[in-house]
């Protein structure tokens, strides 16, 4: 059935996303502002897959891909947190500086093999009509990805550190009052960002694609950031919105390789004419819910 | 998007690669009008729209490239890769030139533009382009080459016909241009031509490499029953682990991937650049490149021989019988072709007339699928 195909798609293919926009959410809830995320995806993919061929484990590859991106994300937290810098301008720098050193250092792992991750049909819940096929038959890290939003979003509200972290993000002057660094706090909130987008790189080249190749992550990194936008910083809209990303994404082979007639440009900027629409009809709807650090960042021109 | 990550690539690569280049001979003067092109040159100048080592169409050129290097010591060659295919391509060639280069390969379709725009501002200089197709008079300095790549993947098809169960098969490609319809509709045919009931799917990507929609589109065959899946991409891997993964057949392209399939793979088309590109140096480098057969739109396959595609070496899955239909269907194409009359386009219409044999060149602007695959052309 064409709807199951897309959404399973959806899935497949949102996962990465998913981790990235995570990692932009925890970025952004601090206050900062990554564009470089789509670098972080590159160095995690690469890293990971280039871990994988080496240590001949695909969890190992994943752990280097979040260490990859954390330390490219570390970099923009020097740049910004430490030295003020522009947070539009480092972060798409770093964006290129990703995706020069992944085509640089990555050549070698062009056409080389690496294990990777396989689906892991879930026991029983895999053969549930529909619902088994769109969620149960994926990899691990898909499933990882199940608990990682539900996770994050309890974290946030929950406990001590979220509280801290939204603090940063919304009145980075309490915190110097009782004692905190928010310097710090957003330092490692970037970092711990670039990691997320690091997995989610990690996961499109070792259980996705199954390969390496360079700019492999095609625009998903700029998605990521625009998703969280829209998602209003809130993790379950940002795993709501990924695979919405995702099926969006499926959507074009799904129905050729049915035979349909269709336009195959059109579809292929669907993701990012659906956002374009998202964002204009949210207007500044988006903006009232954005941490107010980070709206004075991004605060957009108006005509009023 | 993805065009800015392609030109970002370029810039950051055009830094690493310009190590390849350094310390050549200084630039040779350009525009005395005598020269014929290409001749005595001392330098020679190969560029490429992917990365040398994408185990597919760029690591085949890289690899006649290195041939060329290896067959005349004396020539500097000089390489450049990730070039795009628009005005930068220009660019690139003529800084090659402008180190020494007087011929010039330009090895993806798309950098025929850029390639004819060299041609014209530079007389002396040998242009060579692959794939493409100059209509009208040729420049007396640049021509086209190709093999015709859909002969091998013609018996290729044979052995994904014989291989089916489902009598479903699965093609994965980039654009419709010509090159990869011939090979779309080559492959069916060849399909056809021992499995009648047999019906190719067709998905694009409309990118030479996305490996996360080579990912889905692979996973959407698989999901409609396809048990034979091939391609034209410029990088494989991604189709081939996805189709192996799932315990259905490959047949290959650009490479021998049976490494990474050792169960599933058939067979499949690869390339062999090396004793062409020599033999086109030597021929501008003795002063006869104009009015010889590079000097236009020059085609080799198994009618002429020398074919630099080659048939890649078969699997474990395919069997006597099968090996015997690909040697008798080889030794057909050397007097027919696989677009032998009557072809019917996917209307039921007559688009190659019974017994008409068509020449290369009426082959390479076939702009339909034949009937029996599946799909439709991207409408643009």
């Amino acid at each position: 059935m064409l709807l199951v195909d897309v959404l399973a798609g959806g899935v497949r293919g949102g996962t990465a996303i998913m981790f990235a926009a995570l990692g932009e959410t925890v970025s952004e809830r601090a206050g900062v502002v990554n564009l470089g995320t789509e670098g972080c995806m590159l160095l995690g993919a690469l890293g990971g897959y280039a871990v994988a061929a080496e240590t001949g484990s695909p969890w190992l590859g994943l752990l280097a891909g979040a260490a990859a991106g954390a330390l490219l994300a570390a970099v923009h937290a020097l740049l910004v947190v430490w030295r003020d810098a522009d947070q539009f301008a480092t972060g798409l720098t770093l964006m290129f500086l990703g995706l020069g050193l992944t085509s640089l250092y990555g050549a070698a792992y062009v056409g080389e093999s690496a294990p990777g991750f396989a689906p892991v049909p879930v026991p029983v819940l895999a053969d549930l009509p529909v619902a088994g096929e769109v969620l149960f038959r994926h990899g691990p890290v898909t499933y990882l990805a199940f608990a990682a939003a539900p996770a994050l979003w309890w974290w946030l509200r929950a406990t001590k550190g979220g509280l801290l972290l939204r603090t940063a993000g919304e009145r980075a002057d309490a915190l110097v009052v009782h004692g905190h660094r928010p310097g710090l706090i957003r330092g490692l909130a970037v970092v711990a960002g670039g990691a997320l987008a690091g997995v989610g790189g990690a996961q499109l080249a070792t259980a996705y694609a199954h390969a390496w190749f360079e700019g492999m992550t095609a625009g998903r990194g700029f998605i990521a950031v625009s998703l969280v936008i829209f998602a209003a910083w809130r993790p379950l809209r940002v795993m709501a919105g990924s695979y919405l990303f995702g099926a969006a994404l499926a959507l074009a082979p799904a129905l050729q390789a049915r035979g349909y007639a269709l336009n195959q440009f059109a579809l292929d900027v669907l993701p990012f004419v659906i956002t374009l629409v998202i964002l204009a009809v949210l207007g500044r709807r988006t903006l009232r819910a954005a941490p107010a650090e980070l709206r004075r960042v991004f605060q957009s021109a108006s005509s009023r | 998007m993805r065009k800015i990550l392609i030109i970002g690539a370029a810039v950051l690569l055009a830094a690493a690669c310009s190590a390849n280049t350094a310390g050549t001979t200084a630039a040779a003067p350009s525009g005395a009008e005598a020269a014929a092109p290409g001749k005595d040159a001392t330098a020679v100048g190969f560029i490429f729209v992917g990365p040398r080592d994408d185990y597919g169409y760029n690591q085949a050129a890289y690899e006649g490239s290195q041939a060329v290097a290896k067959a005349f010591p004396d020539l500097k060659v000089l390489t450049a890769e990730n070039v795009p295919e628009d005005d930068n391509a220009a660019r690139v060639m003529n800084s090659m030139i402008a180190k020494g280069a007087k011929i010039i390969f330009a090895t993806s379709y798309g950098h025929l533009d850029a390639a004819l725009k060299v041609a014209a501002e530079h007389p002396d200089v040998a242009v060579f382009q692959q794939g493409n197709l100059i209509t009208g008079t040729p420049p007396k300095n640049a021509g086209t080459y190709f093999g015709t790549v859909y002969e091998p993947v013609y018996l290729a098809g044979i052995a994904a016909g014989r291989a089916t169960k489902s009598n479903k098969l699965g093609f994965v490609y980039a654009f419709p241009i010509s090159q990869t319809l011939n090979n779309i509709n080559a492959f069916h045919l060849g399909a056809r031509s021992v499995n009648p009931k047999v019906q190719t799917f067709t998905v694009s990507t409309s990118s030479w490499c996305d490996p996360a929609k080579q990912a889905e589109a692979a996973a959407n065959l698989l999901k409609q029953g396809v048990d034979v899946i091939t391609q034209h991409q410029d990088c494989t891997a991604t189709v081939i682990k996805t189709t192996e993964a799932a315990g259905r057949y490959t047949v290959g392209y650009h490479a021998d991937a049976s490494a990474i399939a050792p169960k599933g793979w058939l067979t499949g088309s690869q390339w062999n650049w090396g004793p062409l590109y020599i033999d086109m140096v030597k021929t501008a480098r003795s002063g006869g490149f104009t009015g010889s057969k590079y000097n236009g739109n020059f085609r080799v396959g198994y009618r002429t021989g020398e074919n630099p595609f080659v048939q890649s070496p078969y699997g474990p899955a395919v069997d006597e019988e099968t090996k015997k239909l690909i040697e008798q269907a080889r030794e057909r194409l050397t007097k027919s072709s696989p677009f032998a009359g009557p072809v019917l386009d996917q209307k039921g219409e007559v688009r190659v007339l019974d017994g008409h044999v068509p020449d290369y060149e009426e082959i390479e602007k076939m702009d339909y699928f034949v009937s029996g695959v599946v799909g439709s052309l991207p409408k643009s």
